[in-house]
């Protein structure tokens, strides 16, 4: 969110005293820095305190967390193995992250990008079935461009008809999300099926010649250079561009952009466009480098644990990066926590729920810990009303 | 299935399971329905529900009475509820963020509690056979009501009543049309609205309930489909409304039942797509419900949802 420091607009510096310039300065300097630093910390804290809660929970279930959390650590980062089944996990994080981020902007709150996952997959796979012979690298692009633009269009009807009906985008994605499951069940198990996939319908394989390959020296597929970029991409188009500005601008104060002159409705529809095409993008990565076809491996869950990426990194689509790596490590690890503790799969559902929670209550702490702006701004207050009276 | 009714099957069928499985959407969009009232929207119900619906299930299978595990469901929903609202009360935090949040959470906890209830079987809720008369075993079935769906069914008017006759009703639509006024007047909106949240929690359980111990029956992970928010839906085409919540319930227990109905008579092409059915259906009445230049004046005027 764009911040404007408050140090202009304070009473004390329009009164142009000279003498408390300084000091002013040397405390503004002090506040910026923990302004800059207050998410890192507030976010650490947050996820500190997920892990003495998850930590109660595993004790009431008779186990030693440290000895949980050190073979889940072990699970995600610990040798180079597991580490890469980590990247290989937060790729389609960090697009599905980027679905509820990038709208997040414009003050819109989609979470439907399961939906769009599985949309762009499906069409992935459509259209990459039908280049059979075209060659690796035409089919895996236009493959990308299907998934994008398929889920692209998904959720921005979802932002269109937020813009033009005032339909709740939270919900309707949602419900669209339900509504895709269907669709790909219906054409998986109809017209796409392959009549040699017996017991879980699924769409003909694409061919492991055509696979999208893994990147250079590493075991990963290039999924996460896809995710990386996106990211990026968000980043300097929301912080970095007028695009950016307009839809923050829209994001703090709808009528105020609506005032302005801004298009909002064409803002909204375009930005929903570009969060779609991100998760269209992780369903083509998903359908491309892991599977080979689509099918209901698809519905993996990775469009709801981006939505929680994308609040822990609070809606930054930079921050996003290294938070997919930390949940993307936690997915990595649930299969080590089942053999080694016998705890059930959903356990990483329950700490992810409670991270969700915790980091929605953390937000209330913003701006507590700065201690120097807050006297500031209470002895602001004070000058105001004082002002007023006279 | 017999088919002794022939076409007339299918809307046999989908009154069956309009009955049928419309319940948990009663209950759900009551309870949804008094928490909006007040001016907050619980996204989390479909967590609750689906809590609501492990809970119930252990514990009539523990006590061996389904109706101890209608009330433990209610209560988990209450517990959740208060959560909830507790979470929401904090300054700067987005309740439909923390709808979320639970969503994930009672689904991850139901689902990580609930791992040795699939095997067991509990004791299931009765019914009453309404459908005694009849020959055709069809209409027997389609005539087997459930208790719960009574009850939700006398709730409804209960409810609507309760929120426009009672003084707690009035309390409730205050803190829901204008927190400020509320205020003024002494009431503590926060504790309202958590009361209401908790409320509406306790009537949400009850519906997951229905969902493991009478239809379908059993507690299994993909028992809800997002029932619980499509009834978020749900209450704003009703528009707030409790009497209207139970014929737009009504309404989609019929959506629903729609595709095993056809395949019941032979149609079985676009069994997938009929699954689709109550989800297109509720976007479709979303879509009409809606509007980008007015607010509908039934609308709690400290709801964010339907902006």
């Amino acid at each position: 969110m764009t911040q404007i420091s408050p140090v202009p607009t304070s009473p004390a510096g329009a009164s142009g005293q000279a003498p408390s310039a300084r000091p002013a300065q040397g405390r503004a300097a002090r506040t910026s820095l923990l302004k800059k630093f207050e998410p890192l910390l507030i976010s650490c804290a947050s996820i500190c305190a997920t892990l003495l809660l998850f930590g109660v929970f595993l004790v009431v279930d008779g186990l030693n967390p440290l000895d949980v959390y050190e073979v889940m650590f072990r699970g995600a980062f610990g040798t180079w193995f597991s580490f890469q089944n980590t990247l290989q996990r937060s790729a389609p994080l960090m697009l599905t992250a980027l679905c509820t981020a990038l709208p997040m902007q414009l003050g819109l709150l989609v979470i439907g990008g399961e939906g769009a996952l599985v949309v762009g997959g499906v069409s992935a796979a459509v259209v990459g079935l039908s280049m059979h012979d075209a060659g690796s690298y035409t089919m895996l692009t236009a493959m990308l461009l299907a998934g994008a633009i398929s889920g692209g269009l998904w959720i921005a009807l979802v932002g269109a008809l937020r813009a033009y009906r005032g339909v709740n985008e939270t919900i309707s994605s949602l419900l669209m999300s339900y509504i895709a499951i269907a669709l790909m069940n219906h054409l998986v198990e109809g017209a796409l099926r392959d009549p040699e996939s017996l017991n879980k319908p699924a769409t003909r394989h694409i061919g492991d010649a055509n696979m999208l390959g893994p990147i250079p020296g590493l075991d990963v597929h290039w999924g996460l250079i896809y995710g990386v970029v996106a990211c990026l991409f968000g980043f300097v188009l929301m912080k970095r561009t007028i695009f950016g500005f307009a839809a923050a601008m829209t994001g703090g104060n709808m009528r105020a952009a609506l005032l302005s002159g801004l298009r909002v409705r064409q803002l909204m529809v375009l930005t929903c466009f570009l969060a779609g095409a991100a998760a269209g993008v992780a369903g083509m990565v998903e359908v491309a480098a892991v599977h080979g076809r689509a099918n209901a491996s698809l519905v993996a869950g990775y469009g709801y644990t981006g939505i929680l990426v994308a609040f822990v990194a609070r809606q930054n689509p930079l921050g996003v990066i290294p938070v997919a790596l930390i949940l993307g490590g936690i997915g990595a690890s649930g299969g080590l926590l089942q053999r080694n503790f016998s705890l059930p799969d959903a356990s990483v559902k329950v700490l992810e729920g409670i991270l969700f929670m915790v980091i929605l209550v953390s937000e209330t702490l913003y701006g507590k810990l700065d201690l120097w702006s807050f006297a500031r701004s209470a002895t602001a207050r004070k000058s105001a009303q004082a002002g007023a009276v006279a | 299935m017999s088919a002794e009714l022939g076409a007339w099957g299918v809307p046999v069928a989908v009154l069956a399971g309009a009955i049928r499985v419309s319940t948990p959407f009663i209950f759900v969009s009551l309870g949804e329905c008094i928490t909006e009232r007040s001016g907050r929207v619980n996204l989390g119900l479909e967590g609750t529900l689906v809590m609501g619906a492990m809970v119930g299930y252990g514990c009539s299978y523990l006590t061996g009475s389904p109706w101890v595990g209608v009330l433990a469901a209610g209560l988990v929903g209450v517990l959740l509820g208060a959560l909830h609202g507790f979470l929401c009360g904090r300054p700067r935090v987005n309740d439909i963020a923390v709808g979320i949040g639970l969503m994930l959470f009672g689904c991850g906890l139901a689902f990580f509690l609930g791992k040795p209830l699939i095997q067991p079987s509990a004791p299931h809720l009765p019914a009453i056979p309404f459908g005694f008369w009849s020959q055709s075993s069809q209409i027997e079935d389609a005539l087997r009501v459930n208790v719960l769906f009574l009850l939700g069914a006398l709730l409804a008017p209960a409810v609507s009543f309760a929120l426009k006759r009672t003084r707690w009703g009035l309390i409730v639509r205050t803190v829901g049309e204008s927190a400020e006024a509320a205020r003024a007047m002494g009431y503590d909106v926060n504790r309202v609205r958590t009361l209401a949240t908790m409320a509406g929690g306790f009537l949400a359980g009850i519906g997951g309930s229905f969902l493991s111990l009478f239809y379908p029956g059993s507690w299994n992970e993909g028992l809800s489909s997002g029932q619980g928010l499509m009834a978020v839906a749900l209450v704003i085409f009703a528009r707030w409304d409790p009497v209207r919540c139970l014929y737009a319930s009504l309404l989609f227990g019929g959506a629903s039942a729609l595709g095993p109905a056809l395949q019941a008579v032979g149609v079985t092409k676009g069994y997938y797509l009929f699954n689709a059915a109550p989800y297109a259906l509720t976007l479709l009445i979303m879509v009409l419900s809606s509007s980008a230049t007015r607010t509908s004046a039934d609308q709690p005027a400290e709801l964010t949802v339907a902006r």
